[in-house]
């Protein structure tokens, strides 16, 4: 619990400082993987019908990052959940949380190594019969921890989580968001190494999604935690994650750090993240349009003007999205260029540049 | 003015009136915590051995529910009632009273008591139960920490119904020997045509029950924070 940054800073500093170098630069690991999930496979028979809800699941998230498991409801998310806090066994495969196996240990083991885990619900699921203070000292009564050690502990949980004046309050009486809160605060109380979080924004309203979210990341950084958020929403993945997993139909499809997923035009995760509308205005003048990616400093640099000015050619930008994911500004811009301009120059001279450059058809 | 005159001194009301009301209570007292002691713990076992449960026992939860609590409930109260005579005997020393139908009350509550008791523990939700899990707690914790005080209000209600029932039970059992306000109202007011015991004692049962009722209303509201 000191208060040096993670490792994954360290590594995107260098990634900035070298914006040209392209982002699917690949980085040695300096720290172990934290969460460990290999081949997990879960079938249900559903009467005469055998559903596979997940389909050999394989991901690590490094110690100290923040990674989001993104899908569609039906996509295994659910299931994964239930698999990685072994609520549901999985029929194969292995879940292990600090190289230590979670799958398939017996019942006490199972116990302990679930203390491991923090879990944050999307409903909270707070006991109603219990106070704040109560619901936050629920995991430290199990293990028989001494009330005096409680009470030490709960106010500081509270505190972290900024509900000091409401340890006496029943969740009845607090807001959505104060009760995600508590669950944080609950969730922290073992001293977990992970935090493990279920759609803890999907019935929570935007502004108080970005409180909780913040609040994750800050406990993050504080507790040297690694977080695994599953969620439906891209607009937490943008916020809040340092890497990502694409869960579709029970399986990974893409995987990697923001600015990796975010840098590979064709990729779903890229499209979903800087979205881009599908069809050109009708009314476009004759020429060629190309969708621009770029990240880092250059988001800020005047690579439009740069061609405008070197090509002598008009630049219209007719669509695009700029965004601040994890450290980095990330822009898609879509522009047209009149009919004649020198297409092969202007596009080597965006590569020349790190911009990832995908020619539209030609109007 | 006959009837007030009859209030204050028909013997039925006088002398044999406060012993009845005695009796009653002490009828619903001794089968309402009997009930309780046996009918909740076989509710926490009926939900927790059936499918979907945190421990299923497919045959334990057969016994319990099909044969013993399903049987005991579908048979009518006052056969079941005579035929326990020889079973309170062996077990009170007494085939008549209070002591004796007490007996006969807890068997035939408990079954009652233990589907209240089980219906109230399932309306907890799941999430809370797979929080418990996720936090380390054993079955055990999850049934003393979770379901238990979580349920709590839905318990105290069941009580109630549970208390009310026996009060109207007791009334049949004094029928066949039990005694209290049941028999008092027999003897006094079908036997003898005593309409003025008929009517106060109906006066005192109905008090009796919405007392009953009032009390775990307000103690039900007590423990509920949702």
């Amino acid at each position: 619990m000191n208060g040096s940054s993670p490792p994954r800073l360290r590594r995107n500093r260098s990634t900035v400082i070298e914006y040209s170098v392209p982002l699917f630069f690949l980085i040695a690991k300096d720290t172990p993987p934290l969460i460990t999930v290999t081949d997990l496979r879960k079938v249900y028979q559903q009467g005469e019908r055998t559903v596979v809800a997940l389909d050999g699941v394989s991901l690590h998230v490094d110690a100290g990052r923040i990674h989001g498991i993104i899908g569609h409801s039906g996509a295994g998310k659910s299931t994964l959940v239930r698999c990685l806090t072994l609520l549901d066994r999985p029929t194969s495969g292995s879940v292990a949380v600090n190289n230590k196996e979670l799958a398939n240990v017996s019942d006490a083991d199972l116990r302990t190594a679930r203390r491991r885990i923090g879990m944050v619900f999307q409903h909270a699921n707070l006991m109603d019969s219990r106070t704040t203070a109560q619901n936050v000292a629920f995991p430290l009564e199990l293990i028989g921890t001494p009330k005096a050690r409680i009470a030490e502990k709960v106010t500081a949980l509270l505190e972290l989580v900024g509900l000091t004046q409401f340890a006496d309050a029943y969740p009845a009486q607090l807001s959505g968001g104060q009760r995600q809160r508590v669950g944080i605060a609950r969730a922290l109380s073992s001293d977990p190494d992970v935090l493990l979080c279920d759609e803890p924004t999907s019935a929570l309203d935007p502004k108080t999604t970005d409180e909780i979210l913040a609040l994750i990341k800050s406990v993050r950084d504080r507790l040297n935690l690694t977080v695994l958020i599953i969620t439906h929403e891209m607009n937490v993945v943008k916020q809040a994650c340092d890497s990502v997993s694409l869960l579709e139909a029970g399986r990974i499809v893409e995987h990697g750090d923001i600015e990796t997923v975010v840098a590979n035009p064709t990729g779903r995760l890229s499209q979903a993240l800087l979205p881009m509308p599908g069809k050109l205005p009708a009314d476009l003048p004759a020429g060629v349009v190309l969708d621009l990616l770029y990240s880092g400093n250059q988001a800020a640099d005047p690579v439009i003007s740069s061609i405008a000015r070197t090509f002598d050619v008009d630049v219209n930008v007719i669509a695009g999205s700029v965004e601040q994911l994890g450290e980095h500004q990330f822009a898609h811009l879509r522009i047209a260029l009149p009919e004649g301009a020198d297409i092969t120059a202007i596009t080597n001279h965006l590569l020349a540049n790190g911009v990832a450059v995908t020619p539209k058809e030609a109007k | 003015m006959d009837f007030f005159n009859d209030l204050v001194t028909n013997p039925g009301i006088t002398k044999a009136m406060l012993p009845a009301f005695l009796e009653t209570l002490q009828m619903t007292g001794i089968s309402g915590f009997f009930t309780v002691l046996v009918g909740l713990p076989l509710g926490i076992l009926l939900l927790n051995t059936a499918k979907g449960g945190l421990t299923p026992i497919p045959w334990l939860n057969f016994v319990l529910s099909s044969i013993i609590t399903n049987i005991t409930r579908s048979i009518p109260f006052a056969i079941l009632m005579l035929s326990l005579i020889p079973f309170a005997t062996l077990l009170v020393g007494v085939s008549l009273g209070p002591v004796a139908a007490s007996v006969s009350l807890t068997i035939g509550t408990i079954p009652f008591f233990a589907r209240l008791v089980e219906s109230a523990l399932r309306d907890v939700s799941t999430g809370k139960i797979d929080a418990a899990l996720v936090m380390g707690s054993t079955k055990m914790q999850v049934t003393r920490k979770v379901l238990v005080p979580e349920a709590l209000p839905g318990i105290i209600a069941a009580t109630t119904t549970t208390i009310v029932t026996l009060i109207g039970y007791s009334a049949m059992a004094g029928l066949v020997g039990g005694g209290g306000l049941g028999r008092l109202a027999y003897n006094y007011g079908f036997q003898r045509y005593d309409g003025t015991v008929m009517i106060v004692t109906i006066v005192i049962m109905v008090i009796l029950v919405q007392l009953v009722q009032i009390l775990g209303d307000w103690f039900a509201r007590l423990v509920d924070h949702r």
